[in-house]
């Protein structure tokens, strides 16, 4: 373990190198490209491959053709590209093939601001693509998380054989703080499961109890079907009801059934708390000091932090705020994932409170929005 | 003595799910021609002991031709709509031992697909790529594609095709790749000839094959039975050994001329990054 003074967007290449990542993909956008540079510095030495491709409808598919030659890979993109990875994400998706994408978001639409940070996007990296699916999504709020989620989303990748979307944002993209960086030795990684025989291998659709396939790859003999049509267990078209929703639901279920694996929260002054703010992201910084300084004032606030937006916790959130009065979802957005917390939350009065702010809505601006419902 | 030998299985079964056939493709398509005489040209290789079957990898798109991903024995992915060449070339990146082919149709690799095609080609990417000219868009029912020639009938051009079709192999060549050809459908020897070439060379490799479509393409304007449509495609093609890039322009009156336009033997894409494996 060494600890050294890096961007978020440095952890997380770093983190994602500890994971075992060997191929990189990209396009260069803004808040992103630094982490493709660095990569293309670094990821060469360890024997891994970075490219830069004519798009990002290039860069996720090259991501999703290595996956399938055995590799892990990994891409990162804003908003916009995010949008052109949407079509690439879906065959992902169907063909299970484990990546990471990162999304870093700017604000939008469009082009937005390319430079500034919003969080925009926490609903496109899990509802864009068409059809039906779970994907996870990870929320970090410093560069050290930036690393160890960067750890997670391969390792659930590799688990459960689906891409993961870290989800970043500008402001924390650059910035700098301190890290404590862990070698591959010091940290859990896993592995993809593979085929135990030849038999297995035939069938890179089939799950095991886990509802998760081993993954035969390509060039090791198994004469493996990718297929992005609804397909059987062994990679074959099946255009019939049943297949159909024996795929999807897996495909589901696999996510939704293996929360404890993906979900994770954190709570702080809640114990004796009656009102809470949640937050994620670079959000939850400034709503941290904001809640310190209601509790100096003497109102018993508490902060809870999602670190995974998808799949939706819906247990975790009702459970975490059970004994709040006021809960006080704080969003620098129009009010996105309030929905879901005010889905989830029947035992408190579930306030939005949406504060866009390109440079992250300051704890004063947090304190003002918050004290009008109080 | 019986006059037939018989048979017990096709020449071919052994790189094909013998199980998925029939195959989808109509009577009178070119689709299984073209498949078959790529396949002779593999089978060639793996007796010489050139190419390892199990490195060897065909990946599509989509559209009619990207259904060869389901017949072929050996690795292969039938991905999404002209995204066949970054798929593989992340396969062939992460994994420079295996051999990657892919097969789309003109739709799929110049149309939809059409930058992956010029950037593959522009970075001499170590990939052999297919592109099947039906000269349509035909699983979706016949409308206009990039290579339609001008004033032909589709479903989308019902007052005949007022645009000028793009000539891929000009505008692959023009990106200064290792190998470029043209086959035809019509001539199955020539495809045969080309793969062998191809297969196993460094670099960007791409083949263009005329194909017939008498469903959706050859109805349209006015041949009504495959075998009409294959002979005027037939008559429209003349081989040259080696033939100059000016030659490769076609309209519907002149026909194509096939042939070798491009044999090179530049550092391919791994070799220049230092994972060039023989």
């Amino acid at each position: 373990m060494r600890a050294d003074y890096i961007t978020t967007n440095i952890a997380i290449a770093e983190g994602a190198m500890a994971a075992g990542l060997m191929f990189y993909a990209g396009y260069p956008i803004t808040p992103a490209s630094d982490l493709f540079e660095y990569l293309a510095s670094v990821l060469p030495s360890r024997n891994g491959v970075v490219a830069q491709f004519e798009d990002e409808i290039a860069s996720i598919n090259a991501v999703i053709g290595a996956s399938w030659a055995g590799v892990k890979a990994m891409t990162a993109t804003s908003g916009p590209g995010f949008s052109l990875m949407v079509e690439g994400l879906g065959l992902a998706i169907i063909t299970e093939a484990p990546l990471v994408v990162v999304d870093i978001m700017r604000a939008g639409p469009s082009t937005g601001v390319p430079t500034k940070a919003t969080q925009s996007d926490v609903y496109q990296v899990r509802f864009s693509s068409h059809g039906i699916y779970s994907i996870p999504v990870l929320v970090p709020w410093s560069a050290q998380e930036g690393f160890d989620l960067a750890v997670k989303a391969f390792n659930i990748a590799e688990r459960l054989r689906t891409p993961v979307v870290l989800l970043s944002d500008a402001v924390l993209a650059h910035a700098w703080e301190k890290v404590s960086l862990r070698s591959s030795e010091e940290i859990q990684v896993v592995n993809r499961k593979k085929p135990k025989n030849l038999e297995e291998g035939m069938f890179p659709f089939k799950p095991e109890n886990d509802l998760v396939p081993p993954m035969p790859c390509f060039g090791e003999g198994f004469g493996v079907k990718v297929e992005s049509l609804s397909h059987d267990e062994r990679g074959w078209y099946a255009p019939d009801n049943e297949t159909y929703k024996k795929l999807v639901w897996r495909l589901v279920k696999k996510i939704e059934n293996n929360m404890s694996l993906i979900w994770d929260s954190e709570r702080y002054f809640t114990n004796d708390a009656e009102y809470a703010i949640v937050a994620y992201g670079s959000v939850a910084r400034p709503a941290y000091a904001a809640v310190k300084e209601f509790r100096r004032e003497g109102y018993k606030f508490g902060l809870y932090r999602l670190k995974t937006l998808w799949p939706f916790n819906d247990r975790d959130v009702a459970n975490s705020l059970r004994k709040i009065k006021k809960v006080f979802v704080v969003e620098n957005n129009e009010g996105k994932m309030y929905r879901e917390i005010a889905r989830s939350v029947k035992s408190a009065e579930v306030i939005s409170v949406p504060l866009i702010n390109l440079e992250v809505p300051p704890p004063e601006e947090i304190e003002e929005a918050v004290k009008e419902w109080l | 003595m019986a006059l037939t030998r018989v048979i017990a299985e096709h020449p071919l079964s052994k790189y094909l799910v013998n199980e998925r056939l029939p195959h989808a493709w109509c009577p009178g398509c070119g689709l299984g021609i073209t498949l078959g005489a790529i396949l002779r040209a593999v089978d060639r290789k793996v007796r010489e002991g050139k190419i390892d079957i199990k490195k060897l990898v065909l990946v599509s798109g989509i559209g009619c031709s990207a259904r060869a991903s389901f017949y072929v024995r050996f690795d292969s992915a039938h991905t999404i709509h002209g995204r066949a060449i970054p798929f593989a070339t992340g396969a062939k990146l992460a994994n420079p031992s295996l051999e990657v082919i892919v097969f789309g149709g003109d739709g799929d690799i110049a149309g939809i697909g059409g930058n992956h095609l010029i950037h593959a080609a522009r970075r001499n990417m170590d990939l052999l790529v297919f592109m099947v000219s039906n000269l349509v868009y035909a699983m979706t029912g016949g409308q206009v594609a990039p290579t339609t020639p001008t004033g032909l009938f589709t479903t989308t051009t019902p007052y005949g095709n007022p645009e000028r079709p793009i000539n891929v192999v000009k505008l692959v060549a023009s990106q200064n790749p290792n190998y470029v050809a043209r086959a035809s459908a019509t001539h199955p020897a020539l495809i045969e000839q080309y793969t062998y070439r191809a297969l196993g060379m460094e670099g960007f490799r791409f083949i263009e094959v005329i194909s017939m479509c008498p469903e959706v393409f050859g109805r349209h304007i006015g041949y009504n039975d495959p075998v009409s449509l294959y002979k005027a495609i037939k008559s429209k093609t003349r081989v040259k050994a080696r033939p100059s890039l000016d030659e490769a322009d076609y309209d519907w009156n002149h026909g194509w001329v096939l042939g070798e336009f491009i044999i090179k033997n530049n550092p391919g894409y791994l070799r220049t990054t230092g994972r060039w494996r023989a």
